[in-house]
């Protein structure tokens, strides 16, 4: 068998093994779908009562940023998972096992896209609630989703990093808390970035997440001509800028991550 | 016979700390060794670096033919590893763990259900198989681990401490386990800190001590080297222990010491039982009150102990630091 495929057939056994984790210990499904419902809600009232984008009601303008950040947030679990891994020191069979080196890391952010699968759908539905609606086709919505989960996908591998480096799940989780805060905040994900300070419009407008929630915004339709976005290369090309860091993403930290993955002891 | 396992001149440093030092290792195919030695000796070291967890600093090793530096694909589907913490997943059923073991091992669906279950009425689990391993004891969660190990049928097994932490009983229980599997031939290296278990599990012991062999051979080839049997007498009183070492004389067969302050006397014989019972009788004739006697046989425990100066339960002074905190959680 090469390299590839065995990474994936035992990647899905990693991944079923993981799943399987979440069956037995929902608490990390529950708090993942029920925290962007608050924050939904949060919000969609709080912040709707007094930011009125022109031409769009707050809650279309605000849940396509809603999602983003939860993606991403999202992605953190899988730095904890591996963190959790090598803590329990089930890391030791995995690398004494004649199994590919990759497929632990394989199947952790398999299995994490599968949750924030989960909680897009939770999401979507409480979003319709609050009266969001896709006003696009169902095709050019599903690219919209994709773009988000291909970006969620990519920021795993980034987690999965961390995870091997930092000692423990809770560090990841701070670690985590540390840097995607600000990276989901200061975007164009809750609020339109007009007045932003200089330097703070400058990182939103090259920010990555800006342009993944510009790009499902442009997907659901949840747009409007009296709010353009600025008038940047990655907002104007906001699919390809989300997938370009995607893929440089995987590309850098998916390498280094096995090669972490390869020295992980159990600790 | 073939060497199955073969490490020579390892060395794993640890900041300043030497974990192994010049380590070397001969496993001939179908024995049980041990690596007997202290905490923090550097076995759970050794092993990692066998089982290719670990990069060795330097040294080379080889098993079941292929080095463990160069070939660790190789390496890894000849063995079976079950360490000194169970590697099992807590939250998934002991079924479940050994499917995905199996799985891993390159297994397919059916021979995968097949191999669990055959393994969890093995090792009598049967009845736990659909439990979250959560649930199970100290007893049970090494059971699955070693079962774990199994699942190919490898034919180089490591067992990194196999009893540390267990119940006499479950301990017992393990040891069972463990015989029934070397008499079916497989080759397996275990490590020990329990002179008992070396004595009872393995053809050959090698002694470590701060990272390095200090002595190897059989139980009774570790025996012989602190000597044969003794006849240790406590007398009534401190008067009588002149006329007890000359009255012992008699059937002792080397230098008999005297411990003046607990009256103890401690004569080297040879002849078993027979040789106390005329060292007695000559006690008796001469009228020496002897308020405490016995035959001793030397155990692993005076092996170590004239070999580091240290006894195996204490720790060396290497052993708190580095290594052993390397392994714990």
């Amino acid at each position: 068998m090469t390299a590839i495929p065995k990474a994936v057939v035992d990647g899905a056994v990693v991944a079923r093994r993981n799943v399987i984790k979440i069956k037995r210990v929902p608490d990390v499904l529950v708090f993942s779908t029920i925290s962007p419902i608050m924050f939904i809600l949060l919000f969609g009232y709080v912040f709707g009562s007094a930011i009125h984008p022109e031409g769009i009601s707050y809650r279309e303008y605000l849940m396509p940023g809603i999602f983003v950040q939860t993606v991403v947030f999202g992605a953190t679990f899988t730095g904890a998972g591996m963190a959790d891994d090598i803590q329990k020191g089930i890391i030791d069979r995995f690398r004494s096992l004649p199994m590919s080196r990759s497929a632990v890391l394989v199947g952790r952010t398999a299995s994490d896209v599968l949750t924030n699968v989960v909680t897009i759908v939770v999401m979507s539905l409480t979003g319709l609630l609050v009266g969001w609606r896709i006003h696009t086709s169902a095709f050019e919505a599903l690219g919209g989703y994709l773009v988000m989960l291909l970006f969620a996908y990519a920021i795993s591998w980034v987690m999965a990093v961390i995870g091997l480096i930092v000692p423990t799940p809770e560090v990841v989780n701070n670690a985590a808390f540390i840097v995607i805060f600000p990276v989901t905040f200061v975007a164009n994900t809750f609020v339109p970035t007009d007045n932003f300070p200089p330097v703070l419009k400058a990182f939103s407008n090259w920010n990555p997440v800006s342009s993944v929630t510009q790009a499902a915004r442009e997907a659901f339709g949840n747009t409007s001509d009296k709010l353009p976005p600025p008038d940047t290369w990655p907002l104007n090309h906001p699919v390809l800028y989300s997938v370009l860091w995607s893929v440089g993403l995987v590309v850098v930290f998916l390498p280094l991550s096995v090669r972490l993955y390869k020295r992980a002891a159990s600790r | 016979m073939v060497d199955v396992i073969k490490a020579s001149g390892l060395v794993k440093t640890y900041g300043s700390v030497r974990a192994l030092d010049g380590l070397d290792l001969a496993v001939a195919e179908g024995t049980v060794s041990a690596v007997l030695g202290p905490n923090g000796a550097g076995k759970t070291t050794a092993v990692r670096i066998l089982t290719t967890l670990l990069d060795a600093d330097d040294g080379t090793a080889e098993v079941a033919g292929f080095d463990v530096r160069r070939q660790p694909g190789e390496v890894r589907a000849h063995i079976g590893v079950s360490g000194q913490y169970a590697a099992v997943d807590e939250y998934l059923s002991g079924y479940e763990n050994l499917h995905m073991v199996a799985r891993l091992y390159g297994l397919s669906r059916n021979s995968s259900k097949a191999r669990a279950s055959e393994l969890l009425e093995q090792f009598s689990l049967t009845d736990a198989a659909d439990r979250p391993v959560k649930t199970y004891s100290g007893g049970m969660r090494r059971r699955l681990d070693l079962a774990g190990a199994l699942v190919a049928t490898p034919p180089v097994l490591f067992l990194d401490e196999p009893t540390t932490g267990l119940d006499p009983r479950s301990r017992t229980d393990m040891w069972e386990v463990i015989t029934a599997l070397v008499s079916a031939g497989t080759t397996l290296m275990l490590t020990t800190q329990y002179l008992e278990e070396a004595d009872k599990l393995a053809h050959d012991i090698v002694v470590i001590d701060h990272g390095k062999a200090i002595a190897r051979g059989t139980a009774d080839e570790l025996k012989a080297q602190v000597g044969g049997e003794r006849i240790e007498v406590v007398v009534g009183s401190s008067a009588d222990l002149e006329t007890a070492r000359q009255t012992l004389g008699a059937v002792a067969i080397g230098e008999i010491t005297v411990d003046a302050h607990t009256r103890r006397l401690n004569a080297p014989v040879r002849g078993g039982a027979s040789a106390l019972i005329g060292a007695l009788r000559d006690l008796d004739a001469a009228e020496v009150a002897v308020l405490d006697v016995g035959l001793r046989r030397p155990t692993l425990d005076d092996v170590f102990l004239m070999l580091t100066g240290h006894g195996a339960e204490e720790p060396s002074e290497q052993a708190s630091s580095t290594q052993e905190e390397a392994g714990a959680r």
